[in-house]
């Protein structure tokens, strides 16, 4: 990153991006050896391994940890996109009802077209979660007193009133067990040609990278937008749309993950600065980091068992969401 | 006080409250009759304790609530939105977590409820003590820290959970859980009797609560011995939201609904604002239930429905800006 030399501590300007990077392959290499069926590592790498090995390793390990890099990136990158549009740090899909929106559209599909296709149920709670996220620009927009923290308590409740829709309608439809599994986040189901979804919801993801600038000015404001000569409207819808296909991508897979993405963009502000631009890729790789470190602790607290790490990281996150509202000189309400 | 205008608002506001008190004896009237086939022999034993449960919550949310909203002087803060319901349940878990599934469900109900009361009143006192000293940083602050402080506990309660046993996990939800249609009765004694000792000593101090809602500075100005009262008073609101996660478990927004209603009905002051928050929470749960159970056949979705409601208003209470 040639920017990093520009910052004003040049000299350890890589250290931190350095450090992501080694955690997500030490985590990775982690997350494959890690497990109740055993890897022989000498056997493997002097090539002698044998075929049950390889088998294990390309239909659950490899595609676990996969599913859960890519889930991290995306989840962390579409939260950061909702945090520019919104221009409040404490907003992303699980503080803004996008998530229960998500869960929604997937019971009401499992209802009404039980038979879809997977692309189609993905495209169907992402339907419902951009229109749930548009409400709740709506009513953001019209919150009378700027006060930061009243963003994402009126989200949290809007996530819940959706919910209390999806939890009644499950219940007139003996749905319920299919909905724990889209409302607590687990990996333990992942295999190969179960998570390959996941790569679009990062393709997205990556893609809004590129036009992470648009994003940044659309966060401050629709008339210093339209004075740079940018369609605000339309960077803001773009982004609304990312951030429902990714999430939606990711709760058809894998189900909810609270905070994450807040909790890693928070941070990764606080170590990196707010240069979104040089920034991103590593808060990026830091949520992936942090998705297999809590999909690791949930593999070997309970060992043969599995906690699932939707747990881990509602444990994790609400504790960590705590020490950032309580740190002295958040901005208060 | 021999103003007409008083008068005449002492009028209304028992004429209101004789209303609800009539509103309240009707749902539990049509709760026991709706629907009824076959003798009453069958059907007493099994819908008085349920209805006698009902009652219990009710007041004990809404006296809890009331009561928390004057110490915290704000009209969007429960105990409930605050995590006290969940800080139960965390509680409940770790305490099967500590002794085993197996002595907890030998014991007794009553033992385990006291034991599980004690814990969340010492927890909740040194906790909710310590939140309230940063009311100073701004309500929503205080009130998003509640917020996640609850989803802490209960990540916390159900990661206990799969800890001590993945395999019996879901045997052991039925007995940590209860719902309104899953009324633990065994608990009813216990539970009724705690909350019937809180709320007749919370009426009792029905003045004094009128001067703390005036504030501290105000409050001490007027002779309130104000930490010990808030201490006692947190006591009491842990000792009823105890009582009443116990019979249904959480309820996030039933105690702002009826709070905010019975201050709409009668105003601030204590009295007629704890009778009433009571009187109709009674109407809500057990006129509910009637409906939703007997005559729509819809067991269950009570807690739901609250729920919707519930995060409807708490909303628009927060858009209108009504923090006081």
């Amino acid at each position: 990153m040639q920017s990093a030399v520009e910052s004003s501590g040049a000299g350890r300007g890589w250290l931190v991006p350095a450090g992501t990077v080694i955690a997500l392959v030490v985590l990775s290499l982690a997350s494959v050896l890690v497990g109740v069926g055993h890897v022989d590592v000498a056997a493997l790498l002097s090539g002698r391994a044998d075929p049950d090995t390889l088998r294990l390793l390309l239909v659950s390990r490899v595609p676990r940890t996969a599913a859960i890099i890519l889930s991290g990136m995306a989840i962390t990158i579409a939260a950061v996109i909702m945090q520019m549009l919104f221009r409040n740090r404490f907003v992303e899909p699980t503080t803004a009802g996008t998530v229960e929106a998500a869960s929604l559209g997937l019971v009401l599909v499992a209802i009404l077209a039980p038979g879809l296709p997977i692309l189609a149920r993905m495209a169907a709670a992402a339907s419902v979660a951009l229109v749930a996220t548009v409400l709740f620009l709506r009513l953001v927009e019209r919150i009378p007193a700027r006060s930061g923290l009243i963003v994402p308590l009126a989200g949290l409740m809007l996530g819940g009133v959706i919910q209390a829709v999806t939890v009644f309608l499950a219940l007139r439809f003996d749905l319920l067990q299919s909905l724990a599994t889209w409302t607590n986040g687990d990996f333990s189901g992942v295999l190969r040609g179960r998570y390959e979804l996941l790569w679009i919801g990062f393709a997205v993801a990556a893609g809004a990278y590129w036009v992470a600038d648009r994003f940044t000015v659309a966060g401050m404001g629709e008339s210093f937008a339209a004075n740079l000569g940018l369609d605000h409207r339309r960077i803001v819808a773009t982004g609304l749309v990312i951030v429902s296909l990714v999430t939606s991508a990711s709760v058809v897979t894998v189900g909810t993950i609270p905070f994450l993405g807040l909790i890693v963009a928070n941070v990764g502000s606080l170590v990196m600065g707010d240069n979104l631009r040089r920034t991103l890729p590593w808060i990026a790789v830091s949520g992936a980091a942090f998705l297999l470190a809590c999909d690791l602790a949930g593999r070997l607290i309970r060992h043969p068992y599995e906690i699932p790490v939707g747990t881990v990281a509602g444990v994790l996150g609400s504790a960590l969401f705590l020490m950032l509202l309580l740190r002295p000189g958040t901005r208060l309400g | 006080m021999a103003d007409a205008a008083p008068d005449r608002s002492a009028r209304r506001e028992t004429i209101v409250l004789a209303g609800l008190a009539a509103a309240a004896l009707a749902c539990a009237v049509l709760y026991m009759t709706i629907g009824v086939r076959g003798g009453w022999a069958f059907v007493l034993p099994f819908r008085a304790p349920k209805l006698a449960g009902m009652v219990v919550v009710a007041v004990a949310v809404a006296f809890s609530t009331v009561v928390f909203q004057t110490v915290t002087r704000n009209r969007i803060l429960t105990p409930a939105i605050m995590g006290f319901d969940s800080l139960y349940v965390a509680i409940q878990t770790a305490l099967v977590f500590v002794f085993g599934s197996r002595v907890l469900a030998t014991l007794d109900a009553d033992w385990r409820f006291i034991g599980e009361t004690s814990a969340m009143v010492g927890f909740s006192v040194v906790l909710f003590r310590w939140l309230l000293s940063e009311h100073g940083r701004g309500i929503h602050l205080l009130v998003l820290t509640g917020v996640v402080f609850g989803m802490l506990f209960r990540s916390l309660a159900s990661m206990l959970q799969r800890v001590l046993d993945p395999n019996e996990f879901s045997a052991l939800q039925d007995l940590l859980f209860a719902s309104f249609n899953t009324i633990d009765a065994g608990l009813l004694g216990v539970t009724g009797l705690a909350s019937g000792v809180c709320c007749a000593w919370l009426l009792s101090i029905h003045r004094t609560l009128d001067v703390l809602s005036l504030g501290r500075d105000a409050a001490v100005g007027l002779g309130v011995p104000h930490a010990r009262l808030v201490t006692r008073l947190l006591f009491v609101v842990a000792v009823l939201v105890s009582a009443s996660t116990a019979l249904v478990g959480p309820i996030a927004f039933f105690g702002l609904l009826v709070a905010n209603l019975a201050y709409l009905a009668v105003g601030h002051r204590h009295r007629p604002a704890l009778v009433a928050s009571a009187l109709i929470a009674v109407v809500a749960v057990v006129g509910g239930q009637a409906v939703l159970e007997h005559a729509l056949k819809l067991g269950g979705v009570l807690g739901v429905v609250i729920e919707f409601v519930g995060g409807i208003a708490f909303i628009v209470l927060l858009m209108r800006g009504i923090h006081r």
